[in-house]
C-alpha cells in the first residue's frame, strides 16, 4: 500500500462528503421515482426501504474506511494541529486531519438523512 | 400537533436555561486556565456530541410525528370531512365532498364548519396563485394552479371568522376574503342536510324571471332552478351569507343593488359585467329575490 501514500490528490479529502451527497441523492431519487410510479414497479414500500437501509450501511462503511485512512494519514493523532509549517509532513497531516473531520460530519449527516427511512411508512396520497 | 408544541417549548426552554446559566456562570466566576486536554474534551462533548445527539432526537421526534401532522399521508385523516376550495379572481369556489370523496354540493365565499371536528381542505387555483388563510384557525397555504395542496384545520370555538386571500392575485386581491361560520355539530349537520337534500325550488317571482331574462344564469348556478352557470359564484342561499362579493360588502339589499349595477366600481378588475343599463326596478326585483334565497 506504499503507492497509496505517494499519490498526491485532494480526492481523499472529498470522499466522505461525496458519499454523503450520493447517499442523499439515491435515497431521495429512489423514493421520488417509487412514489410516482407505484403501480408500474413490482416493489413494495418496505423493499425500497430495506434496500435504502442497505445503501445507508454501505455509505457509513465507506465513510468509516475513509476516516480510518485519514486517521492514519494524520499519524493516528501523534501530533496536534494546526500543522501549518511549510513542509511535506505538515501538509499531509493537515489533509489527514481535515479529512477526518469531514468524515465525522458526513457520518452524522448520513445518519440524519436516514431518519425518515425509519419513521415514514407510506407515499403521499 | 398539540404535543409537538409542548415538547418544543419545554425543550427550547431547557436549552435556553442551560445556555443562559453557562453564560451567567462564565460571567461571574474568574475561571482558572484549563488544561489542553480538558478544553478539548469540553469542546468534543459539549460542542459536538451534545448538539449532535439532541438534534438527532428532535429530528427523529418531528419525523415520527409527521404522519399525524401531515394530512396527506394515507390514514392520517380518515373519517374527517373534506372540502375543496378553489381560488378564482377574486372569489372562492367551495365544493363540499361526501364521505366517498364525491361532490356533494357547491357554494361560494362562505364556509360552514363543525366545531371540534377536523376538516381537510383540498386547495386549488383556477387562474393565478392565491392563498387560503383563516388566521383564527391556523396557518395559511398557497393555492397554486395545477396543484392540489392540502391543509387541515380544527376549529375549537363556535363563531364567525374571516379569511383573507394571502397572496397578491390582481387588482382586487385586497377585496378577496371569505367568512367562516363555525357551528355546533348538530346545527352543522342540519345545515348540510338542507344543502344535500333535493333542492326546493325557490318561490317564483318577477325577480327570478328577470334573473334568467338578463342572462345572470349563464354565469351563476342556483340549486332548484335551471341556473347552472359556472363562471361566477354559486348563488344558492346567497341571502344567508354574511357578506357579498367575497367579503367586500355587508349582505344588504342596498349593497346587492350597487354590486349588480356596477361591480367594477366596487371590485376593480372583477369578472362580472356591469348591469347599469337595466331599469332600476329590474335590479331591485332581482336583488329582492336573491336576498330572499336562504
Ligand atoms: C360573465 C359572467 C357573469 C354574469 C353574466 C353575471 N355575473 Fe354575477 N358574478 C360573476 C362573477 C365572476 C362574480 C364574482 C365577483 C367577485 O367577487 O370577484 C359574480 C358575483 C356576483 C354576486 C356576488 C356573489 C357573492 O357570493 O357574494 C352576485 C349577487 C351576482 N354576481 C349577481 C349577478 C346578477 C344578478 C347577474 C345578472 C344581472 C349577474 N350576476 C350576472 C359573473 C357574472
Ligand atoms: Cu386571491
Amino acid at each position: 500500500m506504499k503507492w497509496l501514500r505517494e499519490i498526491e490528490t485532494f480526492w481523499t479529502l472529498f470522499t466522505a462528503p461525496t458519499v454523503w451527497a450520493l447517499h442523499f441523492l439515491i435515497c431521495y431519487v429512489a423514493f421520488a421515482v417509487f412514489c410516482a410510479k407505484q403501480g408500474a414497479l413490482a416493489l413494495s414500500f418496505d423493499t425500497v426501504r430495506l434496500a435504502l437501509g442497505g445503501v445507508t450501511v454501505v455509505a457509513l462503511g465507506v465513510i468509516v474506511l475513509s476516516a480510518w485512512l485519514a486517521w492514519r494519514q494524520w499519524g493516528f493523532g501523534t501530533d496536534d494541529p494546526p500543522h501549518d509549517a511549510p513542509t511535506d509532513e505538515d501538509r499531509r497531516k493537515f489533509q489527514g486531519f481535515a479529512t477526518l473531520l469531514l468524515a465525522g460530519l458526513s457520518f452524522v449527516a448520513v445518519l440524519y438523512v436516514s431518519v425518515p427511512l425509519l419513521f415514514i411508512g407510506a407515499c403521499q396520497s | 400537533m398539540h404535543h409537538l408544541f409542548i415538547v418544543m417549548v419545554i425543550g427550547g426552554a431547557i436549552i435556553w436555561a442551560l445556555t443562559i446559566g453557562v453564560l451567567a456562570y462564565a460571567g461571574r466566576t474568574r475561571p482558572k486556565p484549563m488544561s489542553v486536554r480538558g478544553a478539548s474534551r469540553l469542546i468534543v462533548w459539549g460542542g459536538v456530541a451534545f448538539p449532535v445527539i439532541v438534534l438527532f432526537l428532535l429530528l427523529s421526534y418531528a419525523v415520527w410525528l409527521m404522519p399525524q401532522v401531515r394530512p396527506w399521508l394515507p390514514g392520517a385523516m380518515d373519517g374527517t370531512a373534506e372540502i375543496e376550495v378553489t381560488g378564482e379572481q377574486f372569489w372562492w369556489r367551495i365544493l363540499y365532498l361526501d364521505q366517498a370523496g364525491k361532490p356533494a354540493f357547491e357554494t361560494a365565499n362562505e364556509l360552514h364548519l363543525p366545531v371540534g371536528r377536523r376538516t381537510t381542505f383540498r386547495l386549488k387555483a383556477a387562474d393565478v396563485i392565491h392563498s387560503f388563510w383563516i388566521p383564527a384557525l391556523g396557518g395559511k397555504m398557497d393555492m397554486i394552479p395545477g396543484r392540489d395542496n392540502t391543509l387541515s384545520l380544527e376549529p375549537t370555538k363556535a363563531g364567525i371568522y374571516r379569511g383573507p386571500c394571502a397572496e397578491f392575485c390582481g387588482t382586487s386581491h385586497a377585496l378577496m376574503a371569505f367568512s367562516v361560520v363555525v357551528m355546533e355539530e348538530a346545527d352543522y349537520l342540519a345545515w348540510r342536510a338542507a344543502r344535500t337534500q333535493a333542492p326546493v325550488a325557490p318561490q317564483k317571482t318577477s325577480g327570478q324571471e328577470l334573473f334568467f331574462r338578463h342572462g345572470c344564469a349563464a354565469c351563476h348556478a342556483i340549486a332548484g332552478t335551471p341556473a347552472i352557470g359556472r363562471i361566477g359564484p354559486d348563488l344558492t342561499a346567497v341571502g344567508e351569507r354574511q357578506t357579498l362579493a367575497a367579503g367586500t360588502l355587508s349582505n344588504t339589499p342596498d349593497s346587492m343593488i350597487r354590486f349588480i349595477r356596477d361591480p367594477a366600481s366596487i371590485k376593480p378588475g372583477v369578472k362580472m359585467p356591469a348591469f347599469g343599463m337595466l331599469p332600476d326596478g329590474d335590479i331591485e326585483a332581482i336583488s329582492a329575490w336573491l336576498g330572499g334565497l336562504k
